[in-house]
C-alpha cells in the first residue's frame, strides 16, 4: 500500500516541515518513506513544495505525479498541483487564503480555514498542523498517538509551543474525520 | 536503528564513519549540507575541515592532505567539479587516493540548480587532461549512497585513485530512513608507506609526483594506471537487475532515475508489458560484459537508456550491446525529472514505432 | 683532514638542472642549510611548483610533493592542517605565485597558515622560454613582450610581498636578493626566520628572493646580477614588510 502526498504553499508556511512531520510519523510506524523537497531560490519567498511517498515496501520512485493526497496552502499551489490528485484522492485546501470554489467530483475536496483556526490556537504558524490534522483525520494513515509522539520529539526544544500545535492538529483532525 | 536523514547529511556521516578525517570544500547548491555538516562533525572527531577560497584550492588541499596520508575528501556540484578537474587529473597522475562527491545539477555553464545526470561523460571518461579514470558510483537511494561512501576510502586506498560518488540534486536533498554503519577504527587502516608524512630522508624519502618528463617513464605510468582499471573491471563492477529474466524491453538507468524506472517497470508489468530494469551501480567500470550477454536474450526486443541528459550513458550502453539489439533513448534535461508515467508512455510509443 | 665546507645533507646528490649562473641553486642551498640548522631532518615536507623549479622534488632530501601550477599554498595547507607538527614549505616562482596562483597565496596568507613560502622572483617565465611574467619590469623585453613591457598594454608588475604584508594573517614578509655575499647572508637570515616562525607556530612567512635569469634575459651571469641589483630593486625594493 503506497500513499503519495504533495504539499505546496508559500515559503514560510511550514510546507517542508509539515512534510517532514509526515516522514517522521512514517518512520515511527515502521513504514518506508521518502521526502523530496523543491529546493533552491524558490525556497526564499516563492512557492515551496515537497513530495512524500509512504509505503509498506521499499519505495522506488520518490517522484509523485499522481498523488493520493495534495495539500495546498495558497492559490498558486492549487492551480499547479490540484490536477495531480488521482481519482478517488484527497485535496485539502487552505480556504483562509483560497476562498475560490473548487469542484472536482472524482475526488474528496476538504476546505479548511487553516490560518483562521491556527490563529485561534495562538499562532498563525500552526496552519500547517491544521492541514496535517485534516490529512490524518481523513486518510487514517497514522494514529493520533504517533503524531502526538512525533510532535513531542520534534518540538522538545520549544515545549511552550506544543499545546497550541496539538490543538491545531486536533481541530484539523476532527474536520478531516467528517469527510 | 533506522533514522530519517537528508541524503547530503547521511553521505557526510557515512564518510566520517568510513574514516574521513579531512574535508575541503567550497559552497555550491545543491550540496551545501555536506560542507555544513562536516564543519562541525570534523571537529567532533578530531579531523580537519576547511572552507577553501575556491574549488581549485579545495581539490589541491585534498591533493596535499591525501599525499601526506590523510583520508581526505571534497564535495561539489557540476560547475565546481569542472573547476576541480585540473586537480583530479594531478591526483590520478600521482596515484593519490581521495573521495569526491558530485551532486550533479543541470548545465552547461552556470546552468540550473535542479537534478541532472549531464556530468556522466566528465565523470567516467576522464574530465581533466590525460588518460585516466576514477572509480565512479551512481547510487540510487540514500542507503546505497551511505553504504558506498562507507567503503569508498577503503577502495580509494586499495587502488590509490579517486572514488567519485556521482549523485544528483535529488539524492542530496531527499530524506529517507537509513541505517548508519559503525564508526571504523582509524587505527586499523593499512599504513601508507608511500605517503609524504615528513619522515622520509635519503633512500627512504617519498615523492608525490605526476611529472614524468622521460617518455618511457610516462608511458610506464600510463600502463600502471590502466592495469589498475583492469582490476577495477574485474573486481569492482556492480549492477542490479530487476525483472530482466523474461523482459522484452529493458530500461537501463542509474542513480535516482533508476528508481523512477523501477516504478515504471511495475506499472508496465501491471499492464502485461514485459519490461525490466538494468541498473549500473558502478559507472566506471561500466557493466559492459553483463550487458553484452543480456543482449543475446532472444525475447529481448530493445533497450532504452533513460537519463537526465541529452544522452551520455547511452554511448557506453551501445558499446556494450555492440549492435546486437536496438538501443533507444529517453531523456529529460534542464532540471526536469521524468515521472514513472512519462517513462511508461515513452516506452509504449517506442513499442508502437518498432 | 679537517672538513671546512660540505654540501648540506638536506640536499640530495642529484645534480641541479638549473642553467649556469642561475641563483636557484643558491636559494636551494640556503633552504637546505636552514632545515639542517633547525633540526628538521626527517620532519619536513616540501612542495615543488610548476616552473624552473618543477624538479625541486629531486633536489631536497626530504619528502616532497610536486603540485599543479600556482596551487602550492593550497597543497601546503592540506598537508599542514593534517600534519601540524611537520615543517611544510612551498617553493614558488613569480608566474606560479603572482599570476596563476594569486588567489591561493593570498588566502593561505590571510588564513595565517603556519607554513613557509619561498618565492623566487626573476621577472620572467624561465622554463617555458622567457615569456612575460607578472613581475616583468616596465620596458623589459620578453618573448611575449617583444617591444618591452608596455604598461598601458601589458599592465604593471605586481609587488606581491607588499600586497601580502597588508593582510592580518602573515607574521613575516621580506624581500631579499642573492646578488653578492652580503645579500646572500641577509637572504639566509630571512629564510631562517621564516622557518623558525613555523617551528614557533607563529604563522605564515613569505620570503621573496629577487633572482636572475641569464638565459632568458640574454645576459652573462655577472650582467644579470648587476641587473637585479641596479634595475629590479627599483621596482622591487628590498626590505622587511611585515615582522611580528
Amino acid at each position: 500500500m503506497e500513499n503519495k502526498v504533495i504539499i505546496a504553499g508559500f515559503g514560510g508556511q511550514g510546507v517542508l516541515s509539515l512534510g517532514q512531520l509526515i516522514a517522521y510519523a512514517s518512520i515511527e510506524e515502521q513504514k518506508e518513506v521518502t521526502w523530496l523537497p523543491s529546493y533552491g531560490p524558490e525556497m526564499r519567498g516563492g512557492t515551496s513544495n515537497c513530495s512524500i511517498v509512504i509505503s509498506d515496501k521499499i519505495i522506488a520512485s520518490p517522484i509523485v505525479d499522481r498523488a493520493d493526497c495534495v495539500i495546498v496552502m495558497n492559490r498558486p499551489s492549487l492551480e499547479k498541483f490540484s490536477p495531480k490528485v488521482k481519482d478517488g484522492g484527497i485535496l485539502i485546501i487552505n480556504s483562509s487564503l483560497i476562498p475560490d470554489s473548487y469542484e472536482r467530483s472524482d475526488i474528496c475536496v476538504i476546505k479548511i480555514k487553516a490560518n483562521d483556526f491556527a490563529e485561534e490556537t495562538g499562532s498563525i504558524k500552526n496552519a500547517n498542523l491544521v492541514m496535517l490534522g485534516a490529512f490524518v483525520g481523513k486518510s487514517g494513515v497514522f494514529s493520533v498517538e504517533t503524531i502526538s509522539k512525533v510532535i513531542d520529539e520534534k518540538f522538545s526544544g520549544k515545549p511552550k509551543l506544543i499545546p497550541g500545535i496539538k490543538e491545531a492538529f486536533k481541530i484539523g483532525y476532527e474536520i478531516g474525520q467528517k469527510y | 536503528m533506522k533514522q530519517l536523514m537528508k541524503g547530503n547529511e547521511a553521505i557526510a556521516e557515512a564518510a566520517v564513519r568510513g574514516g574521513c578525517r579531512a574535508f575541503f570544500g567550497y559552497p555550491i547548491t545543491p550540496q551545501n549540507e555536506i560542507p555544513e555538516y562536516m564543519s562541525f562533525r570534523m571537529s567532533e572527531v578530531g579531523g580537519v575541515f576547511l572552507q577553501a577560497e575556491s574549488e581549485i584550492a579545495a581539490i589541491n588541499m585534498v591533493y596535499g592532505a591525501a599525499g601526506s596520508g590523510a583520508r581526505a575528501m571534497t564535495s561539489s556540484s557540476s560547475p565546481g567539479i569542472s573547476l576541480k578537474q585540473e586537480g583530479i587529473s594531478y591526483i590520478c597522475g600521482a596515484d593519490l587516493p581521495c573521495v569526491i562527491v558530485n551532486m550533479v545539477r543541470g548545465g552547461p555553464g552556470l546552468g540550473g540548480i535542479l537534478p541532472a545526470q549531464s556530468d556522466y561523460f566528465q565523470a567516467v571518461k576522464g574530465g581533466g587532461h590525460g588518460d585516466y579514470h576514477m572509480l565512479v558510483y551512481g547510487p540510487s537511494t540514500v542507503q546505497e549512497a551511505v553504504n558506498i561512501m562507507y567503503n569508498a576510502f577503503d577502495k580509494a586506498d586499495k587502488y590509490r585513485l579517486p572514488v567519485m560518488l556521482l549523485g544528483d540534486g535529488m539524492l542530496g536533498q531527499i530524506m529517507e530512513a537509513v541505517e548508519l554503519p559503525e564508526m571504523k577504527d582509524i587505527n586499523s587502516f593499512p599504513k601508507k608507506k608511500w605517503a609524504t608524512d615528513g619522515s622520509g630522508i635519503g633512500a627512504e624519502r617519498r615523492v608525490i609526483n605526476s611529472l614524468f618528463i622521460d617518455p618511457d617513464s610516462l608511458e610506464k605510468q600510463n600502463y600502471n594506471l590502466f592495469s589498475k582499471y583492469e582490476l577495477l573491471k574485474r573486481d569492482e563492477t556492480q549492477y542490479e537487475e530487476y525483472m530482466i529474466e523474461d523482459a522484452e524491453y529493458i530500461l537501463v538507468a542509474y542513480g535516482t532515475v533508476a528508481r523512477v524506472c523501477r516504478s515504471a517497470v511495475d506499472i508496465l508489468r501491471g499492464r502485461g508489458i514485459k519490461a525490466g530494469l538494468f541498473r549500473p551501480i558502478t559507472l566506471f567500470p561500466y557493466p559492459t560484459d553483463r550487458l553484452f550477454k543480456i543482449a543475446d536474450k532472444e525475447e529481448l526486443k530493445f533497450f532504452i537508456s533513460v537519463e537526465l541528459s541529452m544522452g551520455q550513458m547511452i554511448e557506453d550502453l551501445k558499446l556494450a550491446v555492440n549492435g546486437k539489439k536496438k538501443v533507444n533513448f529517453f531523456g529529460k534535461v534542464g532540471g526536469n525529472v521524468m515521472s514513472p508515467e512519462d517513462i511508461v508512455d515513452n516506452l509504449i510509443s517506442k513499442i508502437e514505432e518498432n | 683532514m679537517e672538513i671546512l665546507y660540505k654540501k648540506s645533507k638536506m640536499l640530495t646528490d642529484t645534480p641541479l638542472s638549473y642553467c649556469p649562473g642561475c641563483t636557484h641553486g643558491i636559494v636551494h642551498k640556503l633552504i637546505a642549510e636552514t632545515l639542517e640548522e633547525i633540526g628538521a631532518e626527517g620532519n619536513v615536507i616540501g612542495i615543488a611548483p610548476v616552473g624552473c623549479s618543477v624538479f625541486a622534488y629531486k633536489f631536497f632530501n626530504c619528502d616532497m610533493q610536486q603540485v599543479a601550477h600556482g596551487r602550492a599554498p593550497a597543497c601546503a595547507t592540506g598537508i599542514k592542517r593534517c600534519n601540524p607538527d611537520k615543517i611544510v614549505f612551498a617553493y614558488q616562482g613569480d608566474g606560479d605565485i603572482a599570476s596563476i596562483g594569486t588567489a591561493e597565496i593570498i588566502h593561505a596568507a590571510a588564513r595565517g597558515e603556519n607554513i613557509t613560502v619561498v618565492f623566487i622572483n626573476n621577472a620572467i617565465y624561465g622554463m617555458t622560454g622567457g615569456q612575460m611574467a607578472p613581475t616583468t619590469l616596465p620596458g623589459q623585453k620578453t618573448t611575449t613582450s617583444p617591444y618591452g613591457r608596455i604598461v598601458g598594454v601589458n599592465g604593471n608588475p605586481i609587488r606581491l610581498s607588499e600586497m601580502i604584508a597588508t593582510l592580518d594573517g602573515p607574521c613575516f614578509v621580506s624581500r631579499v636578493s642573492v646578488t653578492d655575499p652580503v645579500n646572500v647572508r641577509k637572504a639566509k637570515k630571512a629564510i631562517k626566520k621564516g622557518f623558525e616562525n613555523q617551528v614557533n607556530k607563529k604563522g605564515f612567512s613569505l620570503i621573496e628572493v629577487l633572482s636572475n635569469c641569464p638565459t632568458n634575459w640574454h645576459m652573462s651571469p655577472v650582467q644579470s646580477l648587476d641587473f637585479v641589483k641596479n634595475e629590479m630593486t627599483k621596482t622591487f625594493p628590498l626590505g622587511v614588510f611585515k615582522d611580528c
